[in-house]
């Protein structure tokens, strides 16, 4: 998201050449670079710029809500959970180095939280409900990180594979507690007047419970994109890069490699966290059926798809998940399948484009075009330099 | 955006509301009453797990419920309107679920949602239906979920619910075999967990074993192992038909022979017994192995291929035209698409959503179709059928044990049903009046 | 006892599969150091060209040949083709292109076959042995068959890689792909082998499976893909032997959890004994090397 506005510099080519897999993650270092880059309308300062890229996206958000019918607001809440669970996972996978195909799991902790906490008489505020909810995720995430931060590679992607396949069979066991394989249902929080009042007066359009939902969950995804953003682009977020780049290096100068893994796992856990609770609440139910591991996998297809490391990556790439099955079942039906042929011939092409997307765009969507956008600056600057 | 309309949109004669079937006055003109209602339209949206582990046998009963609607339609549709159904996969994911409803609501703009699979999947639909007042009709699953006017006064289940098939099972065990040690082979969900909790009511000191599966673990040797360690000299499977066929193998395997008794969902025979069949071809046994299983019934199937209903179901499977076979998944799909029709006829020429919900409430407890009762709908229930018979299944066919049997669920008493089931009508399609 | 007997023979058999279908894994994982995802679904497909023969007439041996071979081209034609852009670059792509191509078989298999369940008749009987009164319901004629397929195909490995050029060129090959070219190995061929035996591998899973559980749907490899990695991870990677005896014990291990404690709680059991070992070995049981910095 603050990837939007900020054109990569020239610097940056030189940046994303250091040895590491140097294609897949030039979204997230190109990000880094450009932070001390050149010419720039934003303001300079990162917390400014982001700022305002914040603010520019919420009007945004709201004229897209606002213009759009309510059959397209209701999807955008299915990107949103989406999205905010792959902003965690890219932090965690393009900027850290740790693959984890365990991240649906902990978005059950905190749906399932979610849902246990609205489900009495007098709920607490839905704010607190969140919190509450990515705090748990949060100290779920900070135990499996503990695990995951001794593992590489394979190794890890079997251990949280297993959690992935796990921890849902939890619901069956707990039954009584957690609902058992019908799940537990969300009812929609009433919705404030004050919202009503702001629809009515903003756009004249009648106020719902899904565009209720909508904006809850747009406005959790603007809040976790720019903490995400800002955390990316501070020390912590170098640090990061330094542990997956320059593992012995970054070890030398006396970063506790552990430490920082587990810090990773846990801000990610807490973003997958805050999605699961919107995804309780945009779904309105928490079932073991919905956060089996098509789940995991498919998170790690959107950041990968749309660029590793990088936030619009995530986000483009969690709209693909949303709107790419549709598309192509609705381009099915129109050719005179049937539902279910549509349907199967729809996945056959889904999972064809991934293996095209990842042959002929290998730095994923927004790092492929980034990395042309690189490649021609530094072409034009040759050509300045010897001319 | 292109929609799915799967409806066969057979040119309706003339454009006129002459069309037959309807029972209405055809005096007034039809108007577009409500969403998803036009003066010769009529669309009704459906989710079913088309792809993935649930796909199998399910995926049928939409061609099911097409077919028969492609059938009133070539004969002039309800009220001169063409019923459009359109389906979608939710690969029985409940967040898919919930995505194609909102579309097939906000963006298909369906007058009603009918057939709904699944419990988790359509659990976590109703609350939006209900709260958009969309009807939500005939609910495919057994859950007693769907039975809840307070909360949800636009959902209603259709099947006899799990519960009192696990009663009416209960007392014909208790009756017929009061010596037997009663095993449980239960599906870990809201169908294994009635099920039991009815048939408990009943055999609470004969069940000396209940095991579980969780859909989708292929090896039941260790459940079934475990019943046979018990003793149980009768096992009662609440189960889906692959697991019927997977029990009877691992049983075999096991050299164990109690007597099986499973619930309608998983007893049909035909599928079944399909499946079994090529391992009779030799490697492993000689007869049939459902011979003498026990089951329930409560709407006819294709073990009773001479009935009225089925050579009707035959008729209209073949007019349709699609591919494969008739089968008990599509028969379960016509069966409702013939009660939505009757839905429909009863609200009236020119209804809203609402007529359709009081349609069901006042008049769907009258109306006699393909099935053995009458289902339990009123102002304060929706609740499906209200009950079946016990059957053995014999070679092709099957042989009725009991009278038909009604009941309602908590201690309600189990009692038989005054009168016949009713027989289709001449040309196969209901006539109802309508409600106002 | 009886039932403690048949838990612990079951796993066996079971176990023996995942070890299978973890072996196929690992030589994958051994030649490009890539995870094949789309392992199940490949194997799937085979079964169910198998499946078309054997309605069609013809006897489980020409089924099983021919889902051998068909499991050989599609190992060579997928590696060639999707996996050779992807080698040697992140590995994260890798796992999006098997991701990928396991989504889009998996769906081909039903459009091609459709969605429902196949019956699926073993070689032999499957009908337990008898001693004395009781019947061993998970040791018949065909779990002794599935059993010694599995011994076959080990010992065959083991040989090829131990005591053959070809092994020792793939081996080369598959740890340090300069130094092998530098020697003349023709690497590229060698990964395609690898990749090729590896399918015929769990080709022959896909049909030992199908026939244990005799009743085959397009998704019915789902959970021996997720069982046969935690296999592999368990018995560490890079070690044939490690795949063999991590499939065993979780075999086992999850047939007592189903036995006795239910259903379940298969998947965390299976989570929680990975943690435990890999906690102790983050290699796994049988890791030689030491971890792989990246």
């Amino acid at each position: 998201m603050s990837d939007l506005q900020t054109p990569a510099s020239a610097s940056a080519a030189g940046a994303a050449t250091s040895e590491a897999p140097t294609t897949a993650t030039a979204a997230s270092n190109a990000s880094s670079a450009q932070a001390t880059g050149g010419r720039s309308f934003l303001p300079r300062n990162t917390l400014l710029r982001h700022l305002l890229v914040l603010v520019l996206c919420a009007v945004g958000a709201v004229l897209l809500l606002e213009s759009t019918d309510l059959g397209f607001n209701a999807q955008v809440g299915y990107v949103a959970f989406y999205a905010i669970a792959a902003g965690g996972l890219t932090l965690l996978t393009g900027l850290n180095g740790q693959i984890s195909l365990g991240h649906g799991a902990l978005m059950a902790v905190g749906g399932y939280t979610t849902a246990l906490l609205l489900d009495v008489e007098e709920p607490l505020p839905l704010v607190v409900v969140f919190l509450i909810a990515v705090a748990l995720t949060s100290v779920v995430g900070a135990i499996v990180g503990v695990a995951a931060a001794r593992l590489h590679g394979p190794y890890l992607a079997g251990a949280t594979l297993a959690l992935a396949v796990g921890l849902p069979g939890l619901a069956l066991h707990f039954d009584d507690l957690l609902g058992g394989e019908q799940g537990l249902t969300v009812s929609t929080p009433d919705r404030p007047d004050w919202f009503t009042e702001i629809i009515r007066t903003l756009s004249g359009n009648p106020a719902s419970g899904v565009k209720w939902i909508a904006y809850i969950s747009v406005a959790c995804l603007l809040v976790t994109y720019f903490l995400l953003a800002n955390l990316m682009r501070s020390r912590v977020g170098r640090t990061w890069r330094a542990v997956r780049d320059q593992e012995v290096a970054a070890e030398l100068s006396g970063i506790n490699l552990g430490a920082w893994r587990v810090v990773a796992f846990v801000v990610s856990a807490a973003a997958a966290g805050l999605a699961g609770a919107v995804l309780a609440l945009v779904v309105r139910l928490t079932a073991p059926t919905a956060f089996t591991i098509v789940l995991s996998l498919s998170l790690l297809t959107a950041i990968v798809i749309g660029g590793l490391g990088s936030l619009l990556g995530a986000l483009i790439g969690s709209a693909l998940l949303v709107f790419l099955p549709r598309l192509l079942r609705d381009a099915g039906e129109s050719l005179d399948m049937d539902a279910a042929q549509a349907a199967e011939i729809s996945y056959v092409v889904y999972g064809v484009i991934l293996v095209l997307v990842m042959l002929f765009a290998p730095a994923g969507l927004v790092g492929s075009v980034r990395l042309a956008l690189m490649k021609q600056r530094a072409r034009r600057a040759a050509g300045r330099a010897r001319g | 955006m292109a929609a799915a309309t799967v409806a066969t949109t057979l040119a309706a004669c003339g454009g006129g509301d002459s069309g037959g079937g309807g029972g209405g006055g055809g005096s007034e003109e039809n108007e577009a009453s409500d969403i998803g209602i036009t003066e010769d339209t009529i669309k009704l949206g459906a989710h079913y797990p088309l792809t993935g582990v649930a796909a199998p046998g399910y995926s049928e009963i939409p061609t099911g419920v097409e077919a028969y609607f492609d059938y009133v339609n070539a004969n002039g549709g309800v009220n001169g309107r063409q019923i459009e159904f359109v389906y979608r996969d939710d690969a029985y994911n409940p967040t898919n679920t919930s995505q194609i409803v909102n579309q097939l609501v906000l963006e298909d703009e369906v007058f009603a949602i009918m057939s709904g699979l699944g419990t988790p999947t359509h659990n976590a639909v109703t609350d939006f239906l209900n709260s958009e007042n969309v009807p939500d009709l005939f609910v495919s699953s057994g859950s007693r979920l769907w039975d809840d006017v307070e909360e949800k006064p636009y959902t209603f289940g259709w099947q006899p619910d799990y519960e009192i098939e696990g009663k009416i099972i209960g007392q014909y065990v208790a009756e017929n075999f009061p010596d037997a040690k009663v095993g449980l082979f239960l599906q870990g969900d809201d169908f294994g967990e009635d099920g039991a909790a009815g048939a408990r009511q009943y055999l609470e000191d004969q069940i000396v074993a209940e095991e579980t599966y969780v859909p989708g673990n292929t090896d039941v040797v260790p459940q079934i192992s475990a019943l046979q360690a018990a003793g149980a000299d009768l096992v009662l499977g609440f189960n889906v038909p692959s697991y019927t066929a997977l029990s009877q193998l691992t049983a075999l395997r096991l050299g164990y022979q109690p007597q099986w008794f499973y619930s309608n969902v998983g007893s049909d025979p035909a599928l079944v017994g399909s499946l079994l069949a090529r391992f009779s071809e030799g490697a492993v046994s000689d007869a049939s192995l459902l011979d003498g299983v026990l089951t329930t019934e409560y709407i006819p199937g294709l073990d009773a291929p001479d009935n009225p209903w089925v050579q009707l179901w035959q008729q209209v499977w073949e007019e349709s035209g699609q591919e494969g076979e008739l089968t008990n998944y599509r028969i379960y799909g016509m069966s409702q698409a013939y009660t939505m029709v009757q839905a429909l006829q009863s609200a009236g020429q020119n209804p809203t959503r609402d007529d359709l919900v009081a349609a069901v409430e006042q008049a769907g407890s009258e109306w006699e179709g393909p099935g053995f009762t009458p289902f339990r709908y009123s102002e304060d229930r929706h609740a499906g059928y209200s009950g079946m018979l016990v059957s053995r299944l014999q070679g092709e066919g099957s042989e009725d044990l009991t009278p038909i049997l009604v009941t309602d669920n908590g201690d309600a008493e189990i009692e038989e049903l005054d009168g016949e089931p009713a027989s289709p009508p001449e040309n196969g399609i209901p006539e109802e009046e309508p409600i106002n | 006892m009886q039932e403690f007997v048949n838990l612990t023979l079951g796993g066996v058999i079971t176990g023996s599969v995942y070890a299978a279908f973890a072996l196929a894994l690992v030589l994958i994982w051994r030649s490009t150091r890539i995870v094949n995802f789309a392992q199940g679904a490949m194997a799937a497909l085979t079964t169910f060209i198998a499946i078309a023969l054997i309605d069609a007439g013809q006897s489980y041996w020409v089924g099983l040949v021919v889902a051998l071979l068909s499991g050989l081209v599609i190992g060579a034609v997928v590696e060639r083709v999707v996996i050779r852009p992807v080698e040697g670059g992140p590995e994260l792509n890798a796992v999006i292109v098997t991701l990928g191509l396991f989504i889009a078989i998996q769906a081909l298999i039903s459009v091609l076959f459709g969605v429902n369940q196949r019956a699926f008749v073993p070689p032999f009987s499957n009908i337990g042995f008898r001693i004395g009164d009781t019947t061993l319901g998970s040791l018949s004629p065909n779990t002794v068959y599935t059993l010694i397929a599995v011994l076959l195909v080990m010992v065959a490995l083991i040989a090829l890689f131990r005591f053959t050029r070809l092994g020792l060129a793939m081996r080369a090959s598959a740890f340090g792909q300069e130094v092998a070219r530098l020697l003349g190995v023709r690497v590229g061929r060698m990964l395609t082998l690898g990749w090729a035996l590896a399918a015929v591998v769990g080709s022959l899973a896909g049909m030992l499976i199908a026939a244990e559980t005799a009743f085959v749907a397009p998704t019915f490899m789902d959970s021996l893909i997720v069982f046969g990695f935690v296999a592999a991870v368990l018995g560490g990677l890079d070690s044939p032997i490690g795949a063999v005896v991590g499939g065993l014990v979780l075999g086992v291990a999850l047939s007592y959890v189903r036995g006795y404690l239910g259903d379940t709680l298969v998947g965390l059991a299976a989570l929680v004994i990975l943690v435990v070992v890999l906690l102790v070995r983050p290699g796994g049981l049988f890791s030689t090397t030491q971890t792989r910095r990246a």
